[in-house]
């Protein structure tokens, strides 16, 4: 199977630990993954924002990068998810119905992390080894729009050592929304707030989940409080080994 | 006015479809109000237990749901025929059809309807859309005094305040508010009232019964309109609204045009959906139904106003439509993470939370909104708990399309462009090219300067606000993209070296 890494654009300039996490975790698990180089970001800033014109040259990008793959894997449920829930819709309103069925094509062959482990390679256990007390947050785009349901957490429980808390009010929002966190700060905090209480109360040494953009606004909530517990990125607990 | 396809929006200056202030502003007042944080937080948690329970039961709930957005997508693609088809047989029942373009004209029909009877007072029931039009404030300019009788709005109308819920307006208000209210508003109060809520239903009651035995005139809205027999349904829980729609000699219906439901059949659909969506009952306490006049029994003059106000313009998109479908249960409200935490002041509108983020602007056209269709993260709840599936995210998404191009437009008029747009579009340009993106990487490690032991404490506008309350965290030393073309870069050199020294491939 050719196997590409989406590795997205936060990921790739922020949190390059979650891409190299991914491409050890694949080839442990016997698959060679591919990094085209010539892909960017999905566009998913730009079509929440408002600006769905922008977002067209990425859309088409997106499309061409990874087309002739079988199957490309992102390590974000959100990225997934605009991949495959507003690429083709965007590209259809603005009348360019050939790039929407072409998005259609690439989205149909798009897999978040875990649907990719768990319903493409058909695997719960990936011989992970990690040591801590880990509470999970499903992050709404892939509990949403992806609906991964408890695939991330089928795989958790079959890490060695990890003990896994169960986080309270789990489904509700982080707050980070992407510009929203910008544009509405102020509730964003509040939202934040919240789920940081429910983080703590696990008494969790880490938080993951498989969106490194709501881990960065919980674990950058987590860090001004200097609350102890810090984020994590699922693929980088699945990357762990005993090693 | 921003207009869409040049139909004509709501207009300014009447009815409460527009706040004072964006919501950011107005959020962060309802936020640093702790007691408005807890009651929400107490009501909604409570209400979402018992909808969770009751859709549960159902074991079609899905199906169900798949049916009431099919029959409001094709109501909406017929809305025409439907309206006709009520108004036919609305007037063949005894009934008087009025068509409203705006709330102006709304207005001035139903206070014109009320003169000509010579009543002063008049009962009213079931009053969101005759809020959005501000249509209490119409008739006290007349002389014309309106009682509301729903408790929750008899709260808001007392404490000369603004609803803030769509099912529960008074939820802002805990029991120790509204005693205070009942005793500084209602004559004849007990002074010795306390905040047990039989005392305060008893108040209330006492202070309404007078008014439904002396009022000669109703007004309600209505939950659905049924085209093929004319039939008008309300649903409510007190049986004030019984009252309302049975004691007086004149009823007078305001309805937006979009509540017409084709037939009974669908109303099967609707009751099921509404109840459980809403207050989390199977069927609400009271569903009252008329049509038309019935001599000698109930009003013997009708009269249904029919309200347009934004809505044809809402229709006019095809995709934004969606919003007219809405049967007013409040799910989406009850579920919101941000509604939760501001309540429906915030929004500025009659129609708060995710639905109304998506209807007002709508309605008003999304200039005089601008700031809705951003009040929210995109979480995607309301989507899920919304009894006729109207995909608001979506529709947020859309409608955040629409602002920014219709900004747009009025900016290119102007020559000039928002330091929004002028971001998007540069990192539009980034993005597009691989090289750039790898420059404007490299560039962005110039944010390690800011950072101290892996984080970032302050950054400039316009991110300021991430790191009000976060820290940000510093640019790694070597983005992926470097690490996988060193690594291969590696991987290739150590291959060639190899083979140079006679090793072969390995």
């Amino acid at each position: 199977m050719r196997i590409a890494l989406f590795v997205t654009c936060l990921a790739d300039t922020l949190f390059p630990s979650v891409g190299k996490a991914t491409v050890t975790l694949l080839e442990r698990l016997g698959h060679q993954v591919e990094f085209p180089a010539a892909q960017t970001c999905c566009g998913q800033m730009h079509i929440n924002t408002g600006y769905q014109r922008d977002a067209l040259p990425l859309i088409r990008r997106y499309a061409e990068v990874f087309r002739g793959y079988e199957a490309i894997v992102v390590p974000s449920g959100s990225c997934a998810g605009s991949v495959r829930h507003q690429h083709a819709m965007v590209a259809r309103r603005h009348g360019d119905t050939d790039l929407a069925r072409r998005a259609e094509q690439v989205a149909a062959r798009t897999f978040e992390l875990s649907e990719f482990v768990v319903d493409v390679l058909g695997l719960e256990d990936v011989g992970a080894y990690y040591p801590h007390r880990v509470t999970y947050h499903p992050t709404c785009h892939s509990l949403r729009l992806l609906r991964v349901g408890d695939r991330p957490l089928r795989l958790l429980r079959n890490v060695a050592g990890l003990d896994l808390v169960e986080l309270p009010d789990a489904d509700v929002c982080c707050g980070f929304g992407g510009t929203f966190a910008v544009k509405n700060a102020d509730v964003s905090t509040a939202m934040l707030a919240d789920k940081m209480r429910a983080v703590l109360a696990t008494r969790s040494e880490v938080c993951t989940a498989g969106d490194s953009s709501c881990l960065m606004h919980i674990g950058g909530g987590l860090s001004r409080l200097n609350a102890g517990t810090r984020t994590v990125h699922l693929a980088e607990i699945l990357a762990s080994t005993r090693e | 006015m921003s207009t869409f396809l040049g139909i004509p929006n709501a207009p300014r200056g009447v009815g409460h479809l527009r706040g004072t202030e964006p919501f950011p502003v107005a959020a962060r007042k309802a936020l640093a109000n702790t007691q408005l944080r807890r009651n929400l937080g107490r009501a909604t948690t409570t209400i979402r237990a018992k909808r969770a329970a009751v859709v549960a039961e159902l074991p079609d709930w899905e199906e169900l749901r798949t049916a009431g957005e099919a029959i409001k997508a094709h109501t909406m693609r017929h809305l025409d025929h439907f309206l006709a088809e009520l108004e036919a047989q609305v007037t063949a029942r005894g009934g008087t059809v009025h068509w409203a373009r705006d709330a102006i004209e709304a207005n001035q029909i139903v206070t014109g309807l009320v003169t000509a009877t010579g009543a002063t007072e008049v009962v009213k029931v079931k009053s969101i859309v005759t809020d959005e039009i501000g249509l209490n404030d119409a008739l006290a300019q007349a002389g014309i005094h309106a009682y509301e009788t729903d408790l929750a709005e008899l709260i808001v109308q007392l404490g000369k305040d603004r609803p803030s819920h769509i099912l529960v307006p008074a939820i802002h208000r805990n029991r120790a508010e509204i005693r205070d209210i009942f005793l500084r508003e209602m004559k004849d109060v007990d002074p010795g009232l306390t905040d047990t809520p039989a005392a305060l239903t008893e108040a209330a009651r006492l202070h309404l019964r007078r008014a439904f035995l002396s009022a000669r005139v109703g007004i309600s809205g209505a939950n659905f309109a049924i085209a093929e027999t004319g039939t008008l349904c309300v649903v409510e829980s007190e049986g004030n609204g019984r009252m309302c729609l049975t004691l007086p000699e004149t009823l007078i219906t305001v309805m937006g045009i979009e509540k017409v439901i084709p037939a009974w059949r669908d109303l099967g659909v609707f009751l099921q959906l509404l109840p459980r969506s809403s207050t989390g009952e199977r069927m609400n306490p009271y569903t009252s139904m008329w049509t038309g006049v019935t001599p000698g029994d109930g009003p013997q003059a009708f009269h249904l106003v029919l309200l347009d106000n934004g809505r044809t313009a809402a229709l006019a998109d095809e995709t934004g439509r969606q919003a007219l479908h809405c049967i007013r249960c409040s799910a989406c409200l009850n579920v919101c993470p941000v509604y939760e935490r501001t309540g429906g002041h915030a929004y500025g509108s009659v129609y708060p939370g995710p639905i109304g983020a998506v209807l007002s602007p709508q309605l008003t056209g999304i200039e005089d909104n601008a700031s809705l269709p951003y009040a929210s993260s995109l979480c995607g709840a309301c989507y899920d708990a919304c009894p006729v599936k109207i995909d608001i995210p979506s529709l947020l998404v859309h409608l955040r399309a629409r602002h920014v191009e219709e900004a747009g437009h009025r900016h290119r008029l102007a020559s000039l462009a928002s330091p929004e747009a002028i971001t998007m579009a540069a990192a539009a340009w980034v993005m597009a090219s691989p090289a750039r993106f790898g420059a404007a990487q490299r560039a962005s490690r110039l944010g390690r300067i800011m950072s101290r032991g892996g984080r970032i404490r302050r950054l400039p506008p316009p991110l300021a606000g991430w790191t009000a309350a976060r820290d940000a965290p510093a640019p790694p030393t070597q983005t992926f993209r470097q690490w996988w073309h060193t690594e291969h870069e590696r991987t290739e050199h150590e291959r060639t070296e190899h083979e140079r020294t006679g090793g072969g491939r390995p």
